[in-house]
């Protein structure tokens, strides 16, 4: 699944400025775990780590999540829909959903299995 | 190994099936997250204010660093290499005698760093001693590669709100080796420590583990006189009482021959409990007093501190531990991969 990042363009017709969703993590957790936001408009979703263990914040469907289950890679951080966030920060990204539900999730070996699942609703 | 005493021969069997070195006292979570049941053992008397805390480590082939991180309940005075056959003697003791017959967590010092307090090398062990709010600890084990699974923040919290002391043991497979130590051999580890309020951490075994999964440990209590327990192991609650009689007199002998255990006194209680339980029971801690006194729902975890627990770094007043008489406390522990790269399987 693609997730379209938003491209801030300056000028008279300059887009809204984004609208801001907070995310904690904290005991493994995040809070809170489910989000609605407005399809086809820029979301930033601030996501801080409370916790003293790195997490991953990644947003897909089913398809994305799946492959995510099986993948090796060492760190995100480079897409907007895949964060790295290491114990203790906070780690900023902008993404205009379409409509639809998008699952949020650590795939850290068990934390899935511990809870770290929330969910993204984007309604037209 | 569900239901098996922890005999010399169940605990070879466990280790032959593993190419992992092991603890006394440990769940062990491997590469891929998969968490495998050892049966563990582990003993502690308290005497004169003193609780005396023995595990081993055992060595089961393999290569690479495992750690393990114990939450205590005072600051250890002495970390030393164990006795060579305290906890087989425990063992022989009680399976000769069975044929017969959620809070609100403060986290106060989560924002500072972890203080290092001692560091002890014995065989191919290395023992950091720690002193932090669960945040400071989580972040000092992940700092120095420990790969903590998604319960630890709130699990060191939850011992952190009581006693932010906690040992951190790193067994190093590769120095076993060289060292020539075999297959199956322990390295015992004896940790004397003042505190007036003994309690058994046994939330800390279910570390890593799923709800469901079970969590078998053997935990043996030695106290002036029988003990009381809270909660009190009534089999329902994931512990049962296995074992609990006077001390024999070849016990203590034996006990009080081996290295470091001359503290053991010339008479005692002595209480085997079995933890048989799911991870999702074992919620709460095991608070003893062998005084009239009954034991502290707070040293269960059972009650938040109303004030944050003092670190005791120093023997109190001995008055205080005359009247508190003898009483006995095992602690548990978990073992956890140590790896330089915190990730092995996320996407």
């Amino acid at each position: 699944m693609a997730l379209v990042t938003t491209l801030f363009v300056t000028g008279a017709c300059a887009p809204a400025a984004p609208r801001r969703i907070e995310i904690r993590i904290h005991y493994s957790k995040f809070e809170p775990s489910t989000i609605q936001v407005p399809a086809g408009v820029p979301v930033t979703f601030v996501i801080r780590n409370d916790d003293p263990i790195d997490h991953e914040w990644l947003i897909g469907d089913a398809a994305f999540h799946a492959r995510h289950r099986a993948g090796t890679e060492p760190v995100h951080g480079d897409r907007p829909d895949e964060v790295s966030v290491p114990a203790n920060t906070t780690k900023t990204t902008t993404l205009t959903l379409p409509a639809g539900v998008y699952a949020y999730i650590c795939h850290f070996p068990l934390h899935e299995q511990y809870g770290m699942v929330g969910a993204v609703t984007a309604r037209s | 190994m569900r239901r098996l005493l922890a005999g010399a021969a169940a605990l070879l069997a466990a280790l032959l099936a593993s190419t992992t070195p092991a603890a006394a006292c440990a769940g062990l979570i491997g590469p891929n997250g998969a968490v495998n049941l050892l049966r563990t053992t582990t003993f502690a008397g308290y005497h004169d204010g003193v609780e005396h805390y023995v595990t081993s480590f055992q060595f089961a082939g393999g290569s690479g660093q495992f750690g393990s991180l114990v939450p205590l309940p005072g600051v250890p005075a002495e970390v030393i290499r164990g006795g060579d056959w305290t906890l087989q003697r425990l063992v022989r003791e009680t399976e000769v005698l069975a044929k017969r017959g959620a809070f609100p967590l403060a986290s106060a010092a989560s924002a500072q760093d972890a203080v290092v307090l001692q560091q002890v090398r014995i065989d191919a062990l290395d023992i950091t001693i720690l002193k932090g709010g669960g945040d400071a600890v989580g972040r000092w084990a992940t700092e120095h590669g420990f790969r903590l699974p998604p319960d630890a923040p709130e699990v060191l919290d939850f011992y952190a709100a009581r006693s932010p002391i906690f040992m951190a043991a790193v067994f190093d497979a590769d120095a076993a080796k060289a060292r020539g130590q075999k297959i199956g051999d322990g390295t015992p580890v004896h940790l004397a420590i003042p505190t007036s309020a003994p309690w058994v951490p046994l939330r800390i075994l279910g570390l890593g583990k799923s709800a469901q999964d079970r969590v078998d440990a053997d935990v043996y209590l030695l106290t002036d006189a029988r003990p009381q327990m809270l909660p009190a192991p009534i089999g329902l609650n994931g512990m049962r009482i296995g074992h609990s009689a006077a001390a024999t007199a070849s016990l203590l002998n034996d006990l009080s021959s081996d290295k470091g255990m001359g503290w053991v006194p010339s008479s005692a209680w002595l209480t085997k409990v079995v933890i048989d339980g799911s991870a999702a029971q074992l919620k709460y801690d095991l608070a003893i007093s062998a005084t009239a006194a009954a034991p502290s729902p707070v040293a269960a975890g059972l009650e938040s501190p109303s004030i944050p627990v003092p670190v005791r770094s120093e023997l109190p007043a001995l008055a205080v531990f005359a009247i508190s008489g003898l009483s006995l406390v095992a602690l548990g522990g978990v073992l956890l991969l140590r790896s330089p790269n915190h990730r092995t399987a996320n996407g």
